[in-house]
């Protein structure tokens, strides 16, 4: 699996850095102007209304669009930073599958549904050479039990899944290779309120428990509030606002933050 | 009878020079699958048409042509193919495996070892092994370029997680020359060992698919497997009832509604062959009579 490298690594550098990013489709600006940088375990929310950019945003940082502007560069487990534009399409993609973790809102789009959850967790250990099928096993039988899934069911295809059981495999299924950062795009979209509540309740434990980096897109607040240690506020394209999660969500500084934040429905 | 006349093996010259050039490629490139303008041909697709194209654009007049379906030389389209070149070319036939240049399968690789100078060219339905794991062509090009292989182990890691053991028997997926995954075609995987280091040029022809893949002579194949779940060929655990062979392939013949079966070698020639040597087997009491072609 992963080497132990990334513990020697100078946690005060950090893992990823965007500067100046801008996406444009024709006059039509999505995202402009983004800088940030991310630290090793660090949880970046970043939040704001349906199009705003969070997408977009999401998308030019995991290396899925070629931004029109600026650059998003990454430390590689050798402790170099790196260009995500100039790293070539092969270590783009096994960046993907090893040192990132993707979950998306709809868990079709991040599963393989017609095949068993041991194969789908399993598969992105296959992909990096694993080869022997009982160790591939035990290790999807022990990931299974720590997003709590019955291990019975490790035969079963996410098909047969419920909503908030697929959104758990899925997230199983990035952490096996022990990423070190995850992208995760309104992971409790479309789940009811309880089932988010277990799910959040478990994210938050595996990425304090890891160590990893996180950058979750959500319009959930609560979401944010919860899982997150700085918030980015987007509108328009643009960051409207940036801190630590509890100042920006307790003190809005912008009126469109003071806006969302008052929209959230009283308990 | 107003039989037209055909270019020698009905292709024209034009069409067997792009299939030459797509052969060369594929030679080239071992296991990797070359794209190429596959032709109509006088046969529905699913009875060899990129068979029997990459075999027209090969053969010579000298050559020797052998072809068998699922083992057999003397089954529908065994028959129809030998005939259509026979006429087309004036090529000389034969059901002898080592007599054969060029031999055309379905299904199977001969029992009796290649030797170099022969051509064993092969009926392909599906050249994409990773096709029913990945839906998207685009993608598989791609993995393929990259050497993502990772998802073929899918494959058989589900084989194990539901049947106990890697139950996949027939197009069983090969890596050739330590680089391409590659579709053997659906020859069961009691072949696949014979693929290895093979004297012979082995040509695969997909002509619905329109693809070209080839494995040169004496170049490495290995059946993907687990470290804990080793590649097993697998046959009957019976002789052959017409010769008594204990190493070959077999066919599993039901003789009657009372669950009677027996098992032949599914290599015609090569039963033949050892009941003329006088092996026996428990079902050929009367010597065996018939040999119809020629």
């Amino acid at each position: 699996m992963a080497d132990n490298n990334a513990a020697v690594q100078d946690n005060d550098q950090p893992l990823l850095m965007a500067e100046g990013l801008g996406k444009t489709y024709g006059r039509l600006s999505a995202c402009r102007d983004v800088s940030f940088a991310l630290y090793p375990g660090e949880v970046l929310a970043i939040v704001g209304e349906s199009g705003s950019g969070k997408s977009t945003l999401l998308q030019l940082l995991s290396a899925q669009l070629a931004p029109s502007a600026g650059k998003v560069s990454y430390r590689m487990r050798d402790g170099v930073m790196r260009d995500l534009a100039a790293l070539g399409e092969a270590e783009r993609r096994f960046l993907f599958r090893t040192d990132w973790g993707y979950v998306h809102q709809d868990p079709v789009l991040g599963l393989r549904m017609a095949v068993s959850a041991g194969a789908n967790v399993g598969e992105r250990l296959m992909a990096v050479g694993w080869n022997h099928y009982g160790r591939i096993r035990d290790t999807a039988t022990s990931w299974l039990e720590r997003v709590e899934i019955d291990i019975e069911r490790i035969d079963d295809a996410p098909r047969t899944y419920s909503g908030g059981m697929r959104q758990r495999l899925q997230i199983a299924r990035n952490l096996v290779t022990e990423p070190r950062l995850v992208f995760m795009d309104e992971p409790t979209g479309g789940l009811d309120v309880s089932v988010q509540a277990r799910l959040l309740d478990l994210m938050r434990n595996l990425v304090s428990e890891l160590g990893l980096a996180a950058i979750v897109v959500t319009h959930d607040l609560a979401v944010a509030r919860l899982l997150s240690h700085r918030v980015m506020v987007m509108k328009g394209g643009r960051v409207i606002e940036t801190g630590l999660t509890d100042q920006v969500l307790d003190d809005p500084r912008e009126p469109y933050t003071q806006l969302l934040v008052s929209s959230i429905l009283p308990a | 009878m107003n039989a037209p006349v055909y270019n020698f093996a009905y292709l024209d010259e034009q069409t067997k020079r792009m299939i030459r050039r797509a052969v060369l490629k594929a030679i080239a490139i071992p296991g990797y699958q070359v794209p190429f303008a596959s032709r109509e041909m006088p046969m529905p697709y699913g009875w060899g048409t990129g068979g029997v194209q990459v075999t027209a654009a090969i053969l010579g007049p000298d050559d020797v042509l052998k072809v068998i379906d699922q083992g057999s030389d003397d089954t529908t389209n065994a028959i129809s193919i030998r005939k259509f070149f026979a006429r087309t070319a004036g090529v000389a036939t034969t059901t002898a495996t080592a007599d054969a240049t060029v031999i055309q399968t379905r299904h199977r690789i001969p029992e009796s070892p290649l030797h170099g100078g022969q051509v064993l060219v092969y009926q392909v339905p599906i050249p994409e092994p990773l096709r029913f794991l990945e839906p998207r062509e685009t993608e598989t090009r791609r993995m393929h370029a990259l050497g993502e292989y990772g998802l073929m182990h899918v494959k058989l890691y589900e084989d194990i997680a539901r049947f106990g053991h890697i139950a996949t028997s027939y197009a069983y997926p090969v890596k050739v020359n330590a680089r391409y995954v590659m579709d053997p075609s659906p020859t069961p995987k009691f072949d696949n060992p014979k693929m290895d280091n093979c004297p012979a040029l082995q040509l695969f022809g997909a002509g619905r698919e329109k693809r070209i893949y080839a494995i040169p002579p004496y170049t490495s194949v290995v059946s993907l497997d687990f470290e804990d779940h080793p590649f097993t060929r697998y046959r009957f655990d019976a002789p052959c009832a017409l010769c008594g062979a204990d190493d070959s392939y077999l066919d599993e013949i039901v003789t009657d509604d009372q669950g009677s079966r027996m098992f032949v070698c599914s290599d015609t020639d090569y039963c033949e062959n050892r009941q003329a040597e006088g092996h026996r087997g428990s079902e050929s009491a009367a010597p065996h009579k018939e040999r119809p072609h020629g």
